[in-house]
């Protein structure tokens, strides 16, 4: 029911695809709050799970997500594979689709490696991440998140902070937020910042935009990812792009923080304000997000699959 | 031209309901231990109708819910993909008699489906079925306990039920395909 067979990216879904995801997440969500929390709507369906890449919450969400509608999931990791004896990632993909699998979800460090998966068969594909591509899910999530909290997207102000340039949550969020008619606004220093930038507004400090966004979405520090040090020290980007208390009580009423996780305590976001209790509390929908993620990929399972 | 068949008018439907509603009464002698759940999408007003009715008759307020059996379908990836809609069964369904509610009894596939989706949520003493129209043609052992109305169809015609609470109108009609 999507327009593609596969989901590899943002810009190739077209508006009636993201409605019709969102108005399904809904009905998936119910199934996590029965007791008995599965469906067999995608049952005698095998999903692989192919992951490349160290991942807890994208793989465990899939495998729920499958699991609850009674498809049989298959986990690969990277550390446990051939990879290690040597084989190529093209004839691992080779091996996999041999097996005759329905439905390939795949997290990579490279980018561009969904796109290649596609190339290869003709089942479905899912991009989980690729390198600093893309990481269409995670924007459907956080859409989906965003939706639920405020009951509508056109004209909310999200400032997305952090390390743009290697984050491919952050161009997957950015395009997408866009296509629905959000007011983005990019804080990050000029070093995180790709060449091609004109259309986005861009600013270099939290301070610039914590008392008038309504979506704060915090990025992780991707130290992993970094192949040059970029920034001088933790200190300096706490002082301009860390979220603290002081930050957190100047937001406006309504407004709310998000992050993809895993949080950097102490970097992008302060202890104080993860176990923030009481009202500010609220704010932060991180948990929320993961609950989402389920839905969404259920919805996204179903609709691809079923 | 389509020909067109009026089966009910909305008054008439009105008395089907309240027929069904004293039923559904009789049957279980009383509301005591009776809950509603309407499938989606005409079977959910018409659940509702009947609690109405119920509430007026004895004064007694029952639990109705919404059911989707879109995940419990059949024929996922052979026939035309269905938008889910939401399922809300807030109470709970164990030692009760369950009420199923839907518009129109055809293969029984539907039933067959909603009766597996009731059970993931409890263990029911019964379920019983409502049914504003039988147009016949069963594929499975399947029966209803309240029919509106029985009408006996071929399979080229289409049974078309209108409801105000989503149509704007109540009527029953029998479209004969050309």
């Amino acid at each position: 029911m999507l327009s593609n067979k596969s989901l590899l990216d943002i810009d190739s879904l077209e508006p009636g695809d993201i409605e019709l995801i969102l108005s399904n997440a809904d009905s998936f969500g119910e199934i996590s709050k029965r007791k008995v929390k599965k469906v067999p709507t995608l049952r005698g369906k095998t999903v692989f799970n192919l992951f490349f890449e160290p991942s807890t919450r994208t793989r465990t969400s899939f495998e729920i997500a499958a699991k609850r509608l009674s498809a049989d999931i298959v986990n690969f990791s990277a550390p446990d594979s051939s990879l290690k004896k040597g084989e190529s990632i093209i004839d691992t993909l080779r091996t996999i689709l041999s097996m005759k699998v329905d439905l390939v979800i795949i997290r990579h460090p490279d980018s561009g490696t969904a796109v290649m998966m596609d190339r290869l068969t003709d089942i479905p594909v899912i991009n989980a991440g690729d390198g600093k591509n893309r990481h269409p899910t995670q924007a459907l999530l956080d859409l989906y998140t965003i939706n639920k909290e405020f009951g509508k997207l056109k004209g909310l102000k999200a400032a997305v902070v952090g390390d743009f340039l290697d984050s491919r949550v952050a161009r997957s969020d950015v395009a997408l937020f866009k296509k629905m008619g959000m007011d983005v606004t990019i804080v990050s220093p000029t070093m995180f910042l790709p060449e091609d930038f004109s259309e986005i507004k861009v600013r270099h400090c939290i301070d610039d935009v914590i008392e008038d966004c309504d979506i704060l979405y915090m990025l992780r520090m991707q130290f992993e990812r970094q192949s040059r040090k970029f920034y001088p020290s933790v200190m300096e980007y706490k002082r301009f792009l860390g979220l603290d208390m002081d930050r957190l009580k100047r937001m406006k009423s309504g407004s709310i923080v998000m992050h993809p996780g895993p949080v950097n305590r102490g970097i992008e976001i302060t202890d104080e304000v993860m176990d923030v209790k009481g009202k500010l509390a609220d704010k932060i929908v991180i948990e929320k997000q993961v609950t989402s993620g389920v839905a969404i990929r259920m919805a996204i399972l179903y609709l691809i699959l079923g | 031209m389509p020909e067109i068949a009026n089966i009910l008018s909305e008054s008439d439907m009105e008395r089907v309901i309240k027929r069904i509603s004293h039923e559904i009464l009789e049957r279980n002698k009383g509301p005591g231990n009776l809950v509603f759940i309407g499938l989606q999408k005409r079977g959910v007003p018409l659940a509702n109708r009947i609690v109405a009715n119920i509430e007026k008759f004895e004064g007694a307020r029952v639990d109705a819910g919404k059911l989707d059996i879109t995940f419990y379908r059949d024929d996922i990836g052979r026939s035309i993909k269905r938008d889910a809609q939401i399922t809300d069964i807030s109470f709970d369904i164990g030692g009760k008699n369950v009420i199923l509610v839907d518009d129109v009894l055809y293969t029984g596939r539907t039933v067959r489906a909603a009766m597996d989706a009731i059970i993931d949520f409890g263990r029911p003493r019964s379920i019983q079925l409502v049914v504003l129209i039988d147009r016949g043609h069963r594929e499975l052992p399947i029966r209803a306990d309240y029919v509106g109305k029985n009408l006996p169809t071929s399979r080229s015609e289409s049974v078309e039920v209108k409801l105000k609470e989503v149509d704007g109108t109540d009527s029953v009609t029998v479209v004969k395909k050309e």
